[in-house]
């Protein structure tokens, strides 16, 4: 491809309209970031970005609208978990139960790593009890090693209350109307 | 105790004050230049759509000041880094050259009258009051290319070698440039003492030599942006093609004396601009010598503001104009400025001899 060079005048050689244009482009600049406050940076401690819907942020445990963990200890998101961050360990056979009814179980701890969290939503995906989330985090910060591990206190606390679906809530109601009699609506 | 100072033989009373100006001189100069690093960054900020550095202030506080704890922070860091010496690098040129950058953009402030007196007209507010001033000015600026070229040299490395082929080069050629633009001057004022300079402007603004040599102070100031290879003409730095130029193998404190010796050397020029051409410490409806203390701190601040103001106009212009190509930068000294200055003394010459007869 040729490109074809315009031969500039003299007073276009001679760099002065340049330079004003120059004065002009900068002038201007400077007035809307002195004068109007018009600057593109953004104040980051004090200011934050607003996450879009579907960010995959830090993943969380959250509890139901009771307060109740949501978590049953079945460990899938453990054993889908690609980078293995998550580490549950379950109650076991004489361990605590739940902390709400028709639950079997709850993790005893659960811990995710969040060093080696890669924020893929692969444990979200997996949960069958949506009991954890990918929420809007993304600046985790610590000052060792231990301190990113984040237990299962912690997480449930950073990840607040769903007030989604109560899988077992309906499953309770639904058993306990059957213990009322006669039986309504049959 | 200070009045005893009076009864002084004047020998000594000459080295009192001499060192007590020096000290202030220098004191001050190493404060403006660590605020031209600042304000450097601000204007550039600025101009950019950016905020800058906005937040060093008091540590441990929320007070941030502007920003302009700074100033001791970049400092700071320049000494707490790692002074690393590469192998194979001429140690001792290496060593030599941060020094030989930064001593003659001091040693170029001796001459410059900075204000008139401050009320003792003995003792007038110059260093060095050289009937040579001005050719004691070029011969030093002239030196401040030996530590860039040594600079290049003694890193024994390509890139470096090439800034500093680059620097010679063009610092070489915009001397002459630089010094036949201020010939007129000197040819209108008829001595080269830097306070006879400002004597002569000292009428107030209509006075000013800018108005009387235009084209002398156009050269100047774009030479002078050459000599303190600044942007549009940092050929011996050009980061973007030389890494960093001469100064690419240095680190810690020596590379902060080349980054000193950059803005020393600008403030050096611009005061040099401000006396030749500006009226030096005058303020613009016109002075003679202060007779009272705050007379002559007046005229002290009326320097340094219009040396702020050339010096905004110098980071102004950094941020505003692209490199030129070396070609380009050659051609333009050697077959613009020096053809015009040549010209611009001619025609000064016979005005003055037409009309000051």
């Amino acid at each position: 491809m040729v490109v074809d060079r315009k031969s500039l005048t003299w007073w276009e050689r001679s760099y002065l309209p340049a330079i004003a244009g120059g004065f002009r482009v900068t002038w201007r600049h400077f007035a809307n970031t002195v004068f109007r406050r018009k600057s593109v940076t953004m104040q980051y401690p004090e200011e934050k970005w607003v996450m879009p819907e579907g960010y995959r942020g830090a993943p969380y445990l959250v509890s139901d609208v009771e307060g109740h963990t949501k978590c049953v200890s079945c460990q899938l998101c453990e054993f889908i978990c690609p980078p293995k961050a998550i580490l549950i360990t379950p109650p076991g056979p004489e361990g605590m139960a739940a902390d709400r009814p028709n639950a079997e179980k709850m993790p005893r701890e659960f811990e995710i790593n969040m060093l080696r969290c890669i924020f893929c939503g692969l444990c979200q995906e997996v949960c069958p009890e949506e009991a954890i989330f990918l929420q809007k985090d993304y600046s985790l910060t610590g000052l060792t090693r231990g301190e990113m591990i984040y237990n299962k206190e912690k997480l449930l606390k950073l990840g607040g209350v769903d007030t989604g679906v109560q899988k077992w809530k309906q499953k309770l109601d639904e058993a306990r109307e059957q213990e009322v009699f006669p039986v309504l609506g049959a | 105790m200070f009045e005893s100072i009076q009864y002084w033989d004047p020998a000594a009373q000459f080295v009192l004050f001499s060192a007590l100006k020096i000290l202030v001189v220098f004191g001050v100069t190493m404060g403006f230049v660590s605020l031209a690093v600042v304000a450097e960054r601000r204007v550039s900020a600025w101009i950019q759509d950016r905020v800058g550095p906005n937040r060093v202030g008091i540590p441990f506080t929320n007070i941030r000041f502007l920003g302009l704890g700074q100033m001791l922070a970049d400092g700071l860091k320049f000494l707490l880094k790692e002074d690393f010496t590469p192998n194979y690098v001429r140690t001792v040129y290496f060593w030599l050259a941060p020094a030989i950058t930064m001593i003659p953009a001091f040693l170029t402030l001796a001459v410059i009258p900075f204000g008139s007196t401050l009320g003792n007209s003995s003792n007038r507010m110059v260093i060095a009051d050289l009937n040579v001033g001005i050719l004691y000015t070029f011969g030093i600026v002239s030196l401040g290319v030996y530590g860039i070229v040594l600079a290049g040299y003694a890193a024994n490395s390509k890139y470096p070698f090439l800034g500093g082929i680059r620097s010679s080069a063009q610092m070489i050629s915009y001397e002459i440039a630089m010094g036949l633009s201020v010939i007129p001057i000197f040819l209108l004022v008829g001595s080269l003492n830097l306070g006879d300079v400002v004597g002569y402007q000292s009428g107030g603004l209509h006075t000013w030599l800018v108005w009387k040599q235009p084209l002398a102070f156009f050269i100047f100031l774009i030479a002078a942006f050459a000599e303190t290879n600044r942007l549009p003409f940092d050929m011996p730095e050009s980061e973007t093609e030389l890494v960093g130029g001469y100064h690419t193998e240095y680190s810690s404190m020596k590379f902060a004396l080349f980054f000193l010796g950059e803005y020393a050397n600008m403030i050096a020029s611009c005061s040099m601009m401000v006396t030749l051409f500006f009226g030096g410490w005058t303020p613009p409806w016109g002075a003679s010598a202060a007779t009272t203390l705050w007379a002559g701190l007046g005229h002290v601040a009326w320097f340094l503001a219009k040396m702020i103001a050339m010096m905004l106009l110098f980071i102004w212009v950094r941020w505003m104009l692209p490199r030129f190509r070396y070609d380009q930068l050659m051609d333009l000294g050697w077959r613009r400025f020096i053809p015009m200055a040549l010209f611009n003394i001619l025609v000064t010459a016979f005005v003055v001899a037409l009309w000051q007869r």
